[in-house]
């Protein structure tokens, strides 16, 4: 069995008497996509708020690569390799494409307190941002402005961003939300195409990315993982299809 | 972009001209009127680093204005004439005040930074009002402008004028290689998206903190010109009202772009200017005159300009 690079163990986050987060472990081995999925309520924006350090745990522990980081913010967390998508897409809408992606590189190459040399005339800002733009079929848009681009474009801008830091665990929330048919298509394959080289976690409603893309499922419903395990097992258990499945199924 | 530049090159080459045009036409009083304008432009333009670029609402950049001016007037009282050592300490001491204000207040956010600033400034100015010895409510002259080694004399109007004129075109050189910087990109990105640029790995804090005392500087060497401009200082170089005006100069002119504030600046000080001549009850036009152009000019007055109103 690989090595776990994120240890999640017995993480509560309650808010009044709400328990969002119940004792939650979570165990992730180098490579492997990990969906957790849940109900509306089910507290994922809970917990994906935690893991990447926005939300503060009432208790727990948070482990990524072997370094205790429950108490890191998130730009900590991301320094260290954790990077992620948000559920509304999160981008610079006023930067252009590579821009967008350029910061993400700058912000991986040490401290900014550079007062003088024009940014956008690095080259060692600039060409990896142009190759992880290429990567995700954003090459031919990296001058046209973030706002001006489709909304399944913005969507793969942002795992740009994200990749572009050269992240240890990538973290996505519902990647292919308000997407169109053919857009998702598109993004599903390209994120099986980083299957084994990436690390994921991936919060998803829809249930056929989930199914294609997942090498395990953790099934969180009321803040607890009821399941957990390869997905023809999450599919046959039954408490995950009476709490979630069978109701959408 | 051309044409822009070409617009640009010709309003310096206008403001070039103003002290000659002025002798010419005997109107002495135009050179000292673009000179506040030049000085106010300095303030204006370094509000917009961190308001245009760094979208940090500072309702209290007066404040430095004041702290900057108080250092040249406070040394001259003590027999303290010398200018380089005066300009130091106005840059220095506004530094350190920005340093202060900005340690607590950058941490906040929308209407708490906006309150915090103001809150501050309104400290120093009460401190300026009754502080006794160097006039109090009523200020205090300036006796002895800044002396420069002999270098230059700012007793002369037209060579303050071509002084004060470098120092602002020198401002928005550093403000345009500051922006542009990695720096600047950070502090831009924590202004169009901070939960993006803390989850790609930036904390914005250090690098707004640096903005806020960068703009707190020279906005001090604003007020230590603002000085010897007037020859007297008061504590109404830091009433709330002026931080507004500061404030005013960016937003006419355009946030987040390199000639917009000391457009905006020229543009809100001739207008003041030229009703105040007309009729004693110029504010009354001159309030609908900014609400009107805030409607009307989304961008700022750099916006009008050929290649729009942002920079960088």
């Amino acid at each position: 069995m690989a090595e776990s690079i994120l240890a999640v163990q017995a993480l509560r986050k309650s808010f009044g008497a709400l328990a969002a987060t119940d004792g939650v472990d979570l165990d992730l081995r180098e490579g492997e996509t990990h969906a957790i999925i849940g109900p509306n309520g089910a507290g994922k924006t809970t917990l994906i708020g935690q893991l990447a350090g926005n939300l503060r745990p009432d208790s727990g522990s948070i482990r990524f690569a072997g370094e205790d980081i429950t108490h890191l913010s998130a730009p900590q967390r991301a320094r260290r390799g954790f990077a992620r998508s948000f559920q509304i897409t999160s981008i610079y809408r006023d930067f252009t494409a590579l821009d967008n992606v350029a910061l993400a590189v700058q912000a991986h190459a040490g401290h900014s307190f550079r007062f003088w040399r024009a940014a956008r005339e690095e080259r060692a800002l600039r060409d990896p941002a142009r190759v992880v733009l290429e990567e995700v079929g954003l090459g031919a848009r990296a001058d046209v402005l973030a706002a001006n681009l489709a909304h399944g474009e913005q969507r793969q801008l942002e795992v740009a961003m994200a990749l572009a830091t050269r992240p240890r665990l990538l973290l996505l929330d519902e990647p292919v939300a308000g997407m169109g048919l053919e857009e998702s298509e598109r993004m599903v394959q390209f994120l099986s195409g980083l299957k084994g080289r990436q690390t994921i976690i991936l919060v998803e409603h829809d249930m056929d990315a989930v199914f294609t893309l997942a090498d395990r499922i953790s099934v969180l419903v009321y803040g607890r993982i009821i399941a957990s395990g390869a997905p023809e097992e999450v599919r046959a258990n039954a408490e995950v299809r009476r709490a979630y499945l069978g109701e959408e199924a | 972009m051309r044409a822009r530049t070409l617009i640009l090159a010709a309003c310096v080459l206008l403001l070039l001209a103003v002290p000659p045009l002025a002798t010419v036409f005997n109107q002495p009083y135009y050179i000292d009127l673009l000179r506040r304008v030049l000085i106010f432009g300095i303030a204006a333009v370094s509000l917009n680093l961190i308001l245009g670029y760094g979208g940090l609402v500072s309702f209290g950049h007066a404040a430095y204005l004041g702290v900057g001016a108080y250092s040249v007037g406070i040394l001259a009282f003590y027999g303290i004439h010398n200018g380089w050592l005066q300009w130091a300490v106005a840059i220095v001491a506004s530094a350190l005040v920005a340093l202060l204000i900005g340690a607590i207040s950058v941490r906040t956010r929308g209407i708490y930074f906006i309150m915090i600033t103001l809150a501050f400034t309104q400290m120093l100015y009460y401190l300026g009002v009754s502080v006794e010895e160097f006039g109090g409510d009523d200020g205090m002259r300036l006796k002895v402008k800044s002396q420069f080694s002999g270098l230059v004399d700012l007793g002369d109007p037209v060579t303050y004028y071509y002084v004060v004129l470098a120092l602002l075109l020198a401002c928005m050189y550093l403000v345009h290689r500051l922006v542009n910087s990695r720096f600047g990109r950070v502090i831009r990105a924590a202004k169009s998206n901070e939960a993006r640029t803390r989850a790609i790995g930036f904390s914005p804090y250090p690098y707004q903190l640096v903005a806020f005392v960068i703009a707190g500087a020279m906005c001090g060497l604003a007020g230590a010109l603002l000085a010897n401009h007037t020859a007297y200082i008061t504590p109404a170089f830091m009433d709330w009202t002026r931080s507004g005006e500061i404030m005013f100069m960016v937003i006419l002119g355009g946030m987040g772009s390199i000639p917009g504030p000391a457009l905006g600046a020229f543009a809100l000080l001739i207008v003041e200017d030229q009703l105040a001549g007309w009729t004693q009850h110029w504010q009354v036009i001159f309030g609908p005159l900014l609400v009107l152009s805030v409607l009307f000019f989304k961008r700022g007055l750099a916006g009008l300009l050929p290649g729009g109103g942002k920079d960088g």
